[in-house]
């Protein structure tokens, strides 16, 4: 925990350091007849991080925090087992959107979360996996006229857009 | 009186078929959130915000609202019923309320739960009713630096009374106003922090991306993680006759209600207090007040009655700020005022003169919710806690598809959904190091306003800061705010003089 409280402040104060420079790319100074320049606010938002950070660090290194007083590890083994299932299976999920869609990576991730850890049942599993996809076309599609990312399934649903809209 | 008039209009637009058919669904949808273990208002709202694109801005919000409610009244549940609170707001519900039920008066408890949240409800609803005119109007002679003035207290009631490491709050009000900073700048309208080239920060970086990652991947990622031991469901045999007999008994605790109701309501007023205080608050208030405060944590049921009525009161309070002045008192009513600008609603006083149907349509929903939520709530809670036997494994993907959805629907960029994703693992791993994550999203939320506000000062005044201390409002706010920011210092020194005083 104590090493974790570190890293996290040191990673912060770096992206608080390249958000004050990125900040620079428009005026952070005061312009005549303007006000402030549009690069200001963010610039002293970015400063007051790093300040934080610095803050942050300090009590680290006197430990005041209970983060950086703590001897329990950061993740033990079930915690980050159960992190990169979760964590992991949204990226898995999110990146196949792009390539097959939403229609077929929702019965997919229900499948793989509710069989492979869960361990429940088809009977519960499969209506919940069909059921999802047609109640999201029917909300977001017919209803709201929002249309889900398909990717390559896209001209599988052009008979279905005929059909219903 | 006109009052009145203005109230009777907002029921007939909350008693539209529609609208009493998505009060009925809210309460219902926030009675299932609130009593699932880890999951309260926030997430609620978060999640189905981007369903209510369906519906007019009046009909989102009623269902909103009483999702709200809802979920107020059905953390109760879980934290009766497993000891787990249900959302954080009924962290103080589990003291007497779990030793209740092992002890066999489980339907007494969720009884004196419902109903302790029906009278928070109803009165906190009737002081909003009365207040908000009033405060709308003093609010209408607001320029920019009283608006900036109003932000920085909204934001210091965090540091002041929030509770939390403190550099690690002000990192999250800062990191919050600078993703808000992200896209277009306002006034010269180049570009800006356009991370990478990437085209999708061009629009800016949606509110709902940073509230759907924190509150629904974060936190369910957290749930996850926590409850991974077994849960023991109480049991709870509901008749009617017990429900009419413990109805009966509460007329010995309508002193801690009417307690809890108020003092709910004044503090979910201020932005970083809230429901979540204000119950943990009225359970210490009643405990105090109380003849024999040993039997409190044995199962007394005031112990109940007082953090749930507040509970209630103070979600009501804290939409007071958000539609009067246009500054949420929540993080959930953050979210509802960042729906409101979705909408094409520019919170704030203005809303009481240009749009008073959505006004008060909102207040006269909420005296219905907080009649439909009790009567759901004590009619189908052996339904309630069949939900409390659901595993996390057919929840957590549901969750997780909905967020993924609901990610994408606002701006149709498939940018933002990774977004999301990337906010939310970093909540979570931000989370388990004490980061406290509401004041981002409220800042989030607040930072376009915080930045026209400051920026427009600072041209009215030719660059000087003193603008803020001039102008008589704006000066007592700042003064307010300035004290809440130092009191943690001040606290500090009082430590390191304190002791050097006994010597």
């Amino acid at each position: 925990m104590r090493r974790a409280e570190l890293v996290m402040a040191l990673v912060m104060a770096a992206f608080s350091l390249y958000i004050m420079w990125k900040s620079t790319e428009l005026p952070v100074g005061w312009i005549e007849g303007e006000g402030p320049g549009g690069g200001a606010f963010p610039f002293w938002l970015a400063a007051g991080m790093l300040v934080c950070c610095g803050w942050i660090v300090l009590r680290w290194a006197r430990r005041q925090s209970p983060p950086s007083r703590s001897e329990e590890p950061y993740m033990d083994r079930t915690a980050l087992r159960v992190f990169a299932i979760g964590a992991g299976s949204l990226l898995a999920m999110i990146g196949l959107i792009h390539i097959v869609g939403v229609y077929v990576v929702i019965p997919l991730y229900l499948i793989f979360y509710m069989r492979g850890i869960g361990h429940h049942a088809w009977s519960v599993t499969a209506p919940l996996a069909l059921a999802m996809p047609v109640a999201a076309f029917l909300f977001f599609e017919i209803a709201l006229k929002i249309t889900l990312p398909k990717g390559y399934t896209e001209p599988a649903f052009y008979p279905l857009y005929e059909m219903l809209l | 009186m006109e009052i009145l008039g203005l109230l009777l209009e907002g029921f007939a637009v909350a008693l539209e078929p529609i609208n009493l058919a998505l009060i009925v669904a809210g309460c219902i949808a926030g009675l299932f959130i609130g009593a699932m273990p880890g999951l309260g208002s926030v997430n609620g709202v978060a999640i189905l915000l981007p369903m209510t694109f369906l519906v007019p801005p009046t009909s989102a919000i009623i269902f909103l609202g009483s999702l709200y409610y809802g979920a107020m009244y059905g953390g109760a549940i879980s934290s009766i019923m497993l000891g787990i609170p249900g959302a954080s707001t009924a962290v103080a519900t589990t003291f007497d309320g779990r030793p209740m039920a092992l002890q066999g008066k489980a339907d007494r408890a969720l009884v004196a739960a419902a109903t302790a949240s029906f009278v928070g409800g109803t009165i906190s609803v009737v002081l909003f009713t009365l207040f908000a005119p009033p405060l709308a109007d003093f609010a209408l002679a607001f320029g920019p630096p009283e608006e900036f003035a109003l932000l920085m207290l909204a934001f210091a009631t965090f540091i002041g009374l929030g509770g939390d490491d403190i550099p690690k709050t002000f990192f999250s009000i800062f990191i919050g106003l600078m993703f808000s900073a992200v896209g277009l700048d306002i006034v010269s309208g180049n570009p800006r922090l356009i991370f990478f080239d990437l085209p999708g920060f061009y629009h800016g970086i949606n509110f709902l991306v940073l509230a759907i990652g924190i509150y629904g991947i974060g936190e369910i990622l957290w749930t996850v993680e926590t409850t991974r031991g077994e849960m023991v469901v109480s049991r709870a045999a509901v008749t009617i006759r017990g429900v009419v007999r413990a109805l009966a008994d509460l007329r010995h605790n309508i002193r801690s209600m009417l307690m809890g109701s108020f003092l709910g309501y004044f503090v979910g007023i201020l932005p970083a207090a809230g429901a979540t205080p204000g119950s943990l608050m009225a359970y210490g208030v009643a405990r105090t007040m109380s003849k024999n405060p040993e039997t409190y944590g044995k199962g007394n049921v005031d112990g109940v009655v007082a953090p749930e009525s507040a509970n209630n009161a103070a979600s009501t309070g804290s939409m007071l700020p958000m539609l009067t002045l246009g500054i949420p008192g929540s993080p959930t009513t953050a979210i509802l005022l960042g729906g409101m600008v979705i909408w094409g609603l520019e919170p704030g006083p203005m809303l009481f003169i240009e749009h008073k149907e959505f006004v008060w349509g909102l207040i006269a929903s909420l005296y219905a919710a907080n009649l439909f939520a009790l009567l759901i709530n004590i009619a189908f809670i052996p339904a309630f806690l069949m939900v409390l036997r659901m595993p996390f494994t057919v929840l957590a993907p549901v969750i997780f598809i909905l967020c993924v959805v609901g990610g994408y629907a606002p701006t149709q960029d498939m940018h933002d959904v990774w977004l999301m994703l990337i906010f939310g693992v970093m909540g979570y791993l931000m989370r388990k190091l004490d980061y406290p994550l509401a004041p981002a999203v409220l800042a989030i939320v607040l930072g376009p306003l915080a930045e026209a506000s400051v920026r427009q000062s600072l041209i009215m005044a030719h660059g000087s800061f003193g603008i803020f201390f001039e102008r008589p409002i704006s000066a007592i706010i700042m003064a307010i705010a300035i004290g809440l920011f130092a009191w943690p210092l001040i606290m500090v020194v009082r430590r390191l003089v304190g002791p050097a005083r006994a010597d």
